[in-house]
């Protein structure tokens, strides 16, 4: 299993998108078989996590690409906490995609089902991949391979916004990421993944700012401004599209990959001892509060989430770049706890699209007497999106919060301050409004809650926000390790 | 017996085919010598690169003449690679071909056509194997006269245009080919390549060498479609049957660029004439003109081929742009390029070709809704557009990935930015295709149609999961192209 188990992580999502496509004629075979596949990958990632948890590290060498650099996978704590959360909620995910596609009809169900389980092998690749390249490789796949996802609806508006998509990820990766990881391979001659990093000793003064740099904005998933045009586009997709890919797996494979590059190739005290690297706490600042102030005047509900996913994603890579234990932590845990959250709140808004077709926010009034456990769950994840007790953000903001006081890091200190009041801004007018106000005008066709499978998937990850908040030790331990050597 | 005459037979085979399939005069009977010739002249190869790589460079002398009297061919580890690339890709065509020509041909002239094939490849691995300078040429006309009729014989009449401002362009660049094979006859008193690589080098600056180079330098660009004397290119493989396409594309440009690399390293390489004056700037001027111009233009296409055999003047470019590096990672990137090149564009032609094969010429309004009616040849494009993006996981990365390494090694970060921005315009056109193919309603033509027989899917397949499988281990690639750099690099000390 210690070998063998990050490559089996990696094939059982592939066999299991080859299986949807021969099974494409048989609706409910192919359904199962997503469940069957989503299963059995969370327990063999599962299955590595007490082996990660004890200090070992499973690592298996695939093939070599060229030579003296080979596709090679190791399991991390990073990269383990990654692999949970994207392995777990795509079984959530699926339950509420059967619900969302057969409740809305969509075309071309197997083509999705075939491109959901090739994205989820790309994220595992990500998220197991032992060197940059190998890293680089699952990267490229998963843009390529949610393509036809978010251009799911074929419409010559829906392909537009695709392009966008396309275009921002593909160009940033390839002009800006491919050319930092070739420099970092010629001064150094290695790209596998090293606590403490690499670059320490071969590189010096602003050139560390600028590969830094490359390295950010070379990660557009990551989707720090300017580069996050692509995440509002992406909105274009079916939403269970947005709610595991733009809400977890590609998005955080973006937050994912800047602090792998940061804890492993630059290493948090060489990066720390580098003035020139002081940039990008200011970058991710700025993000946060732009990109919540653009979430403020949103009318439309997943373009909001958007915004508001673009600044969460923010605190991760600010949480990284202030550079102290706590922090990276913080950054860690803050992927688990926007997880849970927003992908409750993107299930929520299918939940409401596909009982009402409402998709405005002004259209929200009074909605949550017919849909009060939609909007319950919504209110879960709003309060964990501001980071109010007992819910997962919580847990996270106070991390990142102890790691800027370790630091003296009051930029980021006055910026979490600053953007939890434009959350809460921007979030508790639609639930007031929600719970409180009444119907502007009664529907054409009344309607309660949701189809069952939708319901209950939204209520298990609201449930999830929740419960991280009292039971995250396993996952802090987990990543106590990630900076166990910087103590 | 067999084993020692191996490089003669890699000539002979397919030379003494070419009549036999006259004589046969019956198409399917030309076809099966075809298709025995070609997969024998294919191991043929890789047992030559075998020894190659076992043994060191391999000369071959003719009639028992010792070099440099008399005609020697010489197979080291530059010429064994191209050798290998020609006849394999020359041999996985065959069996596709036999629909496809059926299709795209008439039948009478089915052993004509086969015939011209053999002859072509005959030049081609003429031209790579002989170390003899006279030799080059006259293989170099062999192949050229045989590719004007695999372009002329296109159903549209436009090919006979197009093959004939070939012949023009070809026989002025044949001309020029001479003409500096001539003064450097004249200058050093040799024809054979090696001897005339060590005369060269004791011999001092001439102004005849300097032109001989100029002559052999522009002949030799006409051949492999440099910018801007591409102009050839784009008709004769938009117009050729879709088979000629796919053999040329992957071959014959790929022999001129050897071509290029024998005369510039080996030949001129320890000469007073490389270090007087700078060809490497001036080609890499060119191959970055041609990387973005033909680019840029293959945005604009309409006709498929067309658009692709703009994208091949590109894709040259970044060949010649390896070349024009002139260190150790740009060589190699260059080197693989041509076999990776050649399989991502074979791979294309010939799935266009079953494209063809339901709809007759593939202009892009008719291939709407493909992935629909032809799934895998859909997918298979896909793959080969990736590929000529240079997405990780496919061949087009690894040639990028030397290339942009060789240019930041030189503190040429500009060219490195270029290489990659001009990647985004290969994605650009490769995605207008994925769009026409996936996201429009079938056109009426394509309505009826069905996906293409299993003879020509899956030659074609096997060269789509070349290009995954090469890009994924590129050790074996990558790494004779590495030997074979560092091969012409020692030539140049």
């Amino acid at each position: 299993m210690n070998a063998a188990g990050p490559a089996i992580a990696l094939a059982i999502p592939a066999i299991g998108a080859l299986l949807i496509s021969l099974a494409g004629r048989w609706p409910n075979l192919r359904e199962a078989i997503t469940l069957t596949t989503a299963l059995a990958l969370l327990f063999v990632v599962g299955s590595l996590a007490p082996l990660v948890l004890a200090g070992e590290r499973p690592s298996v060498t695939l093939f070599s690409m060229l030579p003296g650099m080979s596709i090679a996978l190791t399991v991390e704590p990073l990269g383990m906490l990654f692999g949970l959360i994207a392995s777990g909620l795509w079984i959530v995910n699926s339950i509420y995609s059967i619900g969302y596609m057969r409740g809305n009809n969509e075309k071309h169900q197997t083509r999705f089902y075939a491109c959901f389980a090739i994205a989820l092998t790309c994220a595992i690749g990500i998220a197991f991949a032992g060197n940059l390249l190998t890293l680089f490789l699952f990267y490229e796949a998963l843009t390529i391979s949610t393509y036809p996802l978010v251009a799911h609806k074929g419409d010559a508006a829906t392909i537009r916004s695709a392009r966008v998509y396309l275009g921002i990820l593909l160009t940033t990766s390839i002009v800006l990421l491919l050319p930092a990881i070739i420099f970092t391979y010629i001064i150094t001659g290695t790209l596998d993944f090293t606590p403490d990093g690499i670059l320490a000793g071969k590189l010096d003064g602003p050139m560390v700012g600028l590969l830094l740099g490359l390295f950010v904005f070379g990660i557009g998933k990551a989707a720090v401004m300017p580069v996050h045009r692509w995440l509002p586009a992406a909105m274009v997709a079916p939403t269970p599209v947005s709610a595991l890919l733009h809400a977890v797996a590609v998005v955080k494979a973006g937050v994912f990959t800047i602090t792998k590059v940061i804890v492993y190739i630059f290493g948090v005290d060489f990066l720390f001892s580098q003035p020139s690297s002081g940039w990008l706490v200011y970058v991710a600042a700025f993000t946060i509060i732009a990109a919540s102030v653009v979430a403020l005047r949103q009318t439309n509900l997943k373009r909001l989430l958007a915004y508001s996913t673009v600044a969460q994603l923010s605190y991760v890579v600010m949480a990284t770049a202030v550079l102290k234990p706590l922090s990276e932590i913080g950054a860690a845990i803050h992927m688990v706890a926007h997880a849970f959250g927003k992908i409750t709140l993107f299930f929520a808004a299918g939940a409401i699209y596909t009982a009402s077709k409402k998709t405005e926010i002004t259209q929200l009034h009074g909605i949550a007497r017919r849909m009060p456990w939609t909007m319950a769950a919504f209110t879960v994840g709003a309060l964990s999106m501001i980071g109010v007790p007992p819910t997962a953000g919580f847990v996270s903001k106070w991390y990142i919060l102890a790691g800027s006081f370790q630091a003296d890091n009051y930029v980021a200190l006055f910026t979490i301050i600053a953007s939890t009041v434009l959350n809460a801004a921007y979030f508790l007018p639609i639930i007031f409004w929600a719970w409180f106000a009444k119907e502007d005008v009664p529907p054409a066709k009344p309607h309660g809650e949701a189809p069952a499978a939708i319901v209950v998937a939204l209520t298990i990850t609201a449930v999830l926000t929740l419960a991280f908040f009292f039971f995250n030790q396993p996952a802090l331990q987990l990543e106590a390790q990630l900076v166990g050597r910087q103590k | 017996m067999i084993e020692s005459n191996l490089p003669a037979l890699q000539v002979v085979l397919p030379l003494v085919a070419a009549p036999l399939c006259v004589l046969l005069r019956r198409g399917s009977l030309a076809w099966l010598v075809t298709w025995s010739a070609t997969w024998a002249t294919a191991a043929i190869s890789i047992a030559i690169l075998l020894r190659v790589l076992d043994a060191g460079t391999i000369s071959y002398t003719f009639g028992g003449w010792e070099p440099p009297w008399g005609i020697e061919y010489r197979v080291d580890i530059v010429n064994a690679f191209v050798l290998v690339l020609v006849s394999v890709i020359g041999a996985i065509i065959v069996p596709y071909a036999r629909r496809s020509v059926g299709a795209e041909i008439r039948s009478e002239q089915h052993y004509l056509f086969w015939a011209a094939y053999l002859l072509c490849l005959t030049g081609l691995l003429g031209v790579a194997i002989t170390g003899d300078a006279f030799n080059v040429f006259v293989f170099l006309e062999i192949s050229s006269l045989a590719t004007y009729i695999l372009i002329a014989c296109g159903q549209d009449r436009r090919a006979l245009v197009a093959s004939y401002q070939y012949l023009i362009m070809g026989t002025i660049g044949a001309t020029f080919i001479v003409i500096g094979i001539g003064l450097l006859y004249l200058m050093t008193g040799t024809l054979n390549l090696a001897d005339m690589a060590q005369r060269l080098s004791t011999m001092p600056l001439h102004r005849p060498q300097l032109a001989a180079l100029a002559f052999l330098t522009v002949g030799i660009s006409l051949k492999l479609a440099l910018f801007p004397l591409h102009l050839w290119l784009p008709n004769a493989y938009a117009y050729a049957p879709s088979v000629s396409t796919a053999f040329l594309s992957a071959t014959a440009t790929k022999v001129a660029v050897y071509l290029l690399l024998r005369f510039s390293y080996s030949v001129f390489g320890q000469s007073h004439v490389i270090e007087n004056i700078s060809v490497e700037a001036v080609i890499l001027a060119l191959s970055v003109a041609a990387i973005f111009t033909a680019s840029l233009v293959a945005i604009f296409q309409d006709d498929v081929k067309r658009m692709f055999a703009y994208s091949s003047v590109a894709q040259i470019g970044y060949i010649t742009l390896g070349i024009s590096l002139a260190n150790q990672n740009g060589l190699t990137g260059g080197i693989v390029h041509m076999f990776n090149h050649a399989v991502a564009k074979g791979a294309i032609f010939m799935l266009l070709g079953c494209v063809a094969l339901q709809i007759g010429q593939p202009l892009m309004a008719q291939m709407a809704g493909l992935a629909k009616r032809m799934p895998m040849t859909a997918a298979g494009l896909v793959v080969g557009g990736l590929s000529l993006i240079g997405v990780p996981g496919t061949v087009g990365f690894i040639s990028k990935w030397y290339l942009v390494v060789a240019a930041i090694e030189k503190g040429w970060w500009w060219l490195a930015a270029l290489v990659l921005i001009s990647s985004m315009l290969a994605a650009i056109y490769v995605w207008r295709l994925i769009e026409v193919c996936y996201f429009r309603e079938p056109s009426p033509e394509l309505e009826a149609a069905g996906e293409a027989p299993l003879s020509m899917l899956i030659p074609a397949w096997v060269l789509v999961i070349g290009c995954i499988y090469f890009g994924l281990d590129a050790t074996m690639t990558a790494g004779t192209a590495a030997s074979a750099a560092q091969s012409l690099l020692e030539a140049t000390r």
